[in-house]
């Protein structure tokens, strides 16, 4: 029951999702209406952890092979792409350095400018302080 | 013959992507490389076996062929109609990690849309080199998150979805194997930047890869897969706008 409970609960925020894909004119696939309407519910605690959890991870972990079958209509879709076939994986390819480097030197050196801000922070706050104790003192 | 056989059964797609999967999972066990992605290697034993079987795609897919020229659906589409449901699912890791997202979140969120930019950015600058046209550039367009989006906001966009899913998984892989000589190369160290790396770079893929990191990189790497996802939707769609 419990497993049939989850599996309910998951398919009626999918169905939502694609009522709001249905009556929504924007371009947004309906399981990403369905992910954000799901993380709401949980925020809120309307939905708790373990009302989803154990049909969720089980699904994630599914997750590979529910793309085997779109990678293997390749083999239907060969005329449309084989002239672009370099194109696409050298934009591939060129594009994941691209975005591997630039999101990570970015994050990174984000977080250093937040560190170096909250050290500041500290030195003036342990500044302020020892000033006050001497004025205290004298 | 294995054309009839497959054409008067219901389950035989479901069947051979099962077995298939099995077999490649056991594979990787064996070998323990992360080139032999369990999603590639089924996808090439079952892209040999569908030539040389000489087996109809749409029986594969679509299942057990009618007489009014439909299938009964319960082929190989089985698992994809799952991908709905399971995107929804993504929302439970990502509700999970909330709490990283609270503590850096100017450095993940700005890491993660100067990673989606420089994405897109890169994909319209080389289809213009290429001289590609309008679709095959949309399709390239969500090629850096994860399939179960990509798919939905490929066929938004009008690209077409199995080229999509290709360049998806040429990217994974990539990433995946990849990962090392990038950080390297760029001097990426922080635990926190790797895995908004990995997750924005190369969507699951990189995760699998951040998960030999370590904890705080999985963790990340998870996050920004929804994240990225989520904001490609509404950068892609911009990006689609642009014509050449």
């Amino acid at each position: 029951m419990k497993h049939f409970s989850e599996i309910s609960l998951i398919a009626t925020v999918s169905f939502i999702g694609e009522l709001l894909h249905y009556l929504i004119p924007l371009p947004v696939p309906s399981s990403i209406y369905g992910l954000l309407l799901m993380l709401l519910l949980l925020v809120t605690h309307i939905v708790r952890l373990d009302h989803v959890k154990a049909t969720a991870d089980w699904l994630i972990g599914l997750m590979p092979v529910m793309f085997v079958g779109p990678t293997v209509g390749l083999i239907t879709s060969y005329d449309s792409y084989k002239d672009i076939l370099i194109p696409i994986v050298v934009i591939s390819i060129a594009t994941t350095v691209l975005t591997m480097a630039v999101s990570g030197l970015t994050t990174q050196g984000l977080i250093r400018l937040q560190t170096k801000e909250e050290k500041e922070e500290r030195a003036e706050a342990l500044e302020a302080c020892e000033k006050e104790e001497q004025t205290d003192v004298k | 013959m294995l054309n009839d056989i497959a054409s008067n059964t219901s389950f035989f797609g479901i069947f051979i992507t099962g077995v298939a999967y099995v077999l490649a999972c056991a594979i990787q066990k064996r070998f323990k490389s992360s080139i032999l992605n369990p999603l590639l290697v089924s996808c090439v034993i079952l892209i040999i076996f569908m030539l040389v079987s000489g087996i109809d795609y749409n029986v594969y897919l679509y299942g057990k062929p009618k007489a009014d020229g439909t299938y009964d659906g319960t082929g190989a589409i089985f698992f994809q109609n799952m991908l709905t449901p399971t995107t929804v699912c993504l929302a439970i890791p990502l509700y999970e990690k909330l709490v990283y997202l609270k503590k850096y979140p100017v450095a993940i969120i700005g890491g993660i849309l100067a990673g989606m930019f420089a994405c897109l950015g890169g994909v319209l600058v080389l289809s213009m080199a290429f001289g590609l046209d309008h679709t095959q550039y949309v399709t390239l367009l969500p090629k850096s998150i994860t399939t179960a989006i990509g798919m939905g906001l490929s066929e938004e966009l009008g690209g077409m979805v199995s080229v999509t899913v290709a360049s998806i998984i040429v990217t994974g892989l990539f990433g995946n194997v990849a990962a090392a000589a990038i950080f390297k190369l760029f001097r990426i160290k922080h635990p926190v930047a790797i895995g908004v790396s990995c997750g924005t770079g190369a969507h699951a893929m990189g995760t699998s890869r951040a998960r030999e990191f370590g904890e705080i990189e999985e963790a990340m790497s998870g996050l920004s897969i929804a994240v990225c996802g989520l904001l490609t939707v509404v950068g892609a769609s911009i990006f689609a706008m642009i014509r050449f």
